[in-house]
């Protein structure tokens, strides 16, 4: 028994040196050789971080695209989801507000082309994407705001729908938006 | 929707292609027969040589339990006490602060037992250097542990009559040398390379698009998310687990993640046919777990395909399912298939908010955790598996009337007895454990504890028993997935599933090893025109029975208070 304890001491040292110092060191290492340096990977405009192409940020005034609610409201220091389940009262009363919310900035639209990412929060709090949908029905909003006309707008969604060999079909909205404000009138 | 099933299939298919080559791999590996990992042999010896641990050295069952159980034990003491005082230790950048005792007593017990149940955030509980020597040290190291004892166990019936089932030692080091390391640094670069920070930056600040200012949790993640995976652990480096998108930052990342949890669990299951020379068995429990598979991934598929019932009913379009909880990038087809793999291999990943699923889904997550027989932990998948292959066993045996035998050996009184102690080891520990909760909740809502019980449920209802019901279960089944909306860091949680954390690793590993032990020392039978063979389609379907009555025997009264209820209360 007193064998086998000091054995596992001894393991425990020499593992911890290999499995805690040496392994994460090479890859740390090797990692710094990726896009991004292993550090995240920023996003620049003229110069300065606006923010992680990964990582959902904030958007709610109404001249950029909106990306999902969210239960941490994108603060990217934590990260959590609502964690409601889907018979909660309070949690579909949330829901029907923010369909009443959608409706009322985007009056052109009908409950049924409202997608259903666009009323629900992500897992992580900090969802970067929404479906094309959810972009689609953005579009008027923001071509209205910035007095950029429907079609431009809609080119330039369907410029960032990412639609992967494996995988839903997506819309990155800090790109899109960063994009946005380059769009000349 | 044709790219997501096509990435589901391709996932699935992939996991096959590597796990098959990689099962005869570890079972060549372990016997000791030449391969092309040889090239670490210098490095193990070292190890060796520096723990004063001779790796040829014969152990019996009782020593090798020993060996096992005394270097877990010297984790669990070692590693209190650095969670404790980690906001003395070096590198916290972050500034966070040590744990209470009982949050430390929870966290190390469920890293040491492979459950990576976290009752933490990883942003703010935690330092870079706890997040190092401590959890992702236990992430390789219980997973050897699990992968050893499983190897012992296939000792044991490699050879006709044996007292020896080989050196705990050999199996611990070479598990982590040639199989957790090597696949562990291709995973964190795969990761790395696809947008997962690996370098050791601290939090980042920098104004929105739209002015704010924003922070950002960074750090060596990638290095953490591949052992994590593929030791079956499923601790995240950040709160939400693989849902974060630093964690897992793209589809391929997802596929790599899923990939990477299973190949290890379906690995061993071939390692076990051909390590005792006996493939067929192996490709028949193989086939019963890959049956059992389905059984809970397609119904769970479906009804997270299928949206929330309640958000139809205002008029939404769900063409994409239901998203509460969920992904865009990932969708919830692969969410779906995740959580299905999660709750059957016990890593306890997620991708996505388990507790937002839909009721369904919440049954067939809980059952998987519950069995908990499907491939499994590592290593553990099959020793759990092997309890229900010794009552099958024993269940064919009376029904035809002969002395059980297995593989040779007379299963008797004794084995059949301590196999079915750990079988109602579990629904006790579960069930117990949920309706003490349920009381307390009830009784002593105003408790001065850190969450008082009244705010323990996020849900109201039969979810929010289901809350409760899934802690337990996942920490029973060592899997560490949560309901996370329960209020679990307080000191009734902490010790209540401390305690079930504990009983629900190491008995089921005593359980069949020592099973195997005994089996091992018995005369050897030949078989005969009387055997009941065990490598049969007939007696692959026995054991699926088997599993499928025990389970729905013990827990169905607890799954019809909780999310079948909600079920039908939505109709």
């Amino acid at each position: 028994m007193k064998r086998y304890i000091i054995q596992s001491i001894r393991l425990t040292v020499a593992l911890t040196a290999l499995l805690c110092v040496l392994y994460p060191v090479i890859v740390a290492f090797i990692g710094r050789f990726s896009n991004g340096a292993g550090n995240g990977q920023p996003i620049m405009v003229n110069g300065k971080v606006v923010g992680y192409a990964a990582i959902g940020q904030k958007f709610n005034k109404p001249q950029y695209f909106w990306g999902r609610p969210s239960a941490v409201d994108y603060n990217a220091a934590g990260s959590a989801g609502s964690n409601k389940g889907a018979t909660n009262a309070d949690y579909l009363k949330q829901v029907k507000d923010r369909v009443d919310t959608l409706l009322k900035y985007h009056p052109y639209i009908k409950k049924a082309d409202i997608p259903s990412d666009m009323v629900t929060a992500s897992g992580s709090g900090l969802d970067p994407d929404i479906s094309a949908q959810g972009a689609a029905i953005q579009i008027q909003r923001v071509a209205q705001v910035r007095g950029l006309t429907v079609a431009s707008v809609t080119k330039l969604v369907q410029d960032h729908t990412e639609k992967p060999v494996f995988g839903p079909a997506k819309v990155n909205v800090l790109k899109l938006n960063v994009a946005l404000n380059e769009l000349k009138k | 929707m044709n790219s997501e099933i096509s990435g589901v299939v391709a996932s699935f298919l992939i996991t096959l292609l590597i796990a098959v080559p990689l099962g005869k791999y570890l079972a060549k590996m372990f016997a000791g027969e030449r391969v092309w990992t040889d090239f670490m042999k210098p490095l193990e010896n070292g190890l060796f040589k520096i723990s004063g641990i001779r790796p040829n050295e014969p152990m019996d069952w009782k020593q090798f339990l020993k060996a096992m159980l005394t270097i877990n034990l010297l984790w669990l003491v070692y590693g209190f006490f650095v969670l404790i005082y980690q906001d003395k230790l070096p590198l916290n950048p972050d500034g966070n602060t040590g744990m209470t005792p009982d949050l430390a007593f929870n966290t190390i017990i469920s890293f040491v037992v492979n459950c990576d149940l976290q009752h933490y955030s990883g942003e703010s509980g935690v330092t870079y250097l706890t997040q190092h020597i401590i959890m992702m040290f236990l992430m390789f190291t219980s997973a050897a542990t699990g992968i050893a004892a499983a190897v012992g166990l296939f000792k044991a019936f490699r050879d006709k009559t044996v007292d020896n089932i080989g050196n705990f030692w050999e199996f611990f080091v070479k598990a982590i040398t040639r199989l957790l390391l090597p696949l562990s640094i291709v995973v964190a670069v795969i990761l790395a390379f696809n947008g997962t920070p690996s370098s050791y930056a601290s939090k980042d600040q920098f104004i929105s698009l739209q002015g704010d200012t924003v922070n950002v949790s960074r750090g060596p993640a990638a290095e953490m998310i591949a052992i994590k995976h593929l030791g079956t652990n499923g601790g995240g480096w950040f709160g939400v687990n693989s849902a974060h998108p630093l964690e897992n930052p793209t589809y391929v990342t997802n596929m790599t993640e899923i990939i990477s949890q299973m190949i290890i669990p379906m690995a061993m299951i071939i390692a076990f046919g051909y390590f005792i020379r006996r493939r067929k068995l192996g490709w028949v429990i193989f086939g019963v777990m890959t049956i059992g598979m389905f059984m809970l991934m397609i119904p769970t598929i479906s009804s997270e395909l299928g949206g929330n019932p309640n958000i139809a009913k205002m008029g939404v379009t769900q063409a994409t399912g239901a998203m509460e909880g969920k992904e865009v990038r990932i969708g919830p087809m692969a969410t779906g298939y995740w959580s299905t793999l999660t709750t059957i291999v016990s890593t306890g990943s997620v991708n996505s908010m388990h507790d937002s699923a839909m009721p369904l889904t919440g049954v067939w997550q809980l059952l998987g955790m519950m069995i908990n027989g499907f491939f499994g932990g590592c290593g553990v998948g099959i020793l759990n598996y092997f309890i229900y292959l010794i009552i099958a066993v024993f269940i064919s045996g009376l029904m035809v009337g002969r002395t059980p035998e297995f593989l040779g050996h007379k299963v008797e009184a004794r084995e059949v007895k301590i196999a079915a102690l750990v079988t109602l080891i579990s629904p006790l520990l579960i069930m117990a454990g949920t309706a003490i909760a349920a009381f307390v909740f009830s009784t002593y809502g105003n408790a001065d504890w850190a969450v008082k019980p009244s705010n323990w449920l996020n849900n109201p209802g039969f979810h929010g028993f289901s809350e409760m019901l899934y802690e337990f279960t996942s920490a029973n089944a060592n899997n560490g997935s949560g309901f996370e909306g329960l209020g679990d860091n307080n000191v009734f949680w902490n010790v209540s599933t401390g305690f079930v954390l504990i009983l629900g690793r190491f008995l089921p590993i005593i359980g069949p090893v020592a099973i195997a032990g005994m089996l091992a020392k018995k005369k050897y039978i030949p078989e005969s025109a009387g055997t009941l063979r065990t490598d049969t389609v007939t007696f692959g379907m026995m054991t699926l029975a088997v599993i499928l009555v025990l389970n729905a025997l013990s827990y169905f009264p607890a799954l019809a208070l909780g999310p079948l209820a909600e079920y039908f209360s939505m109709r």
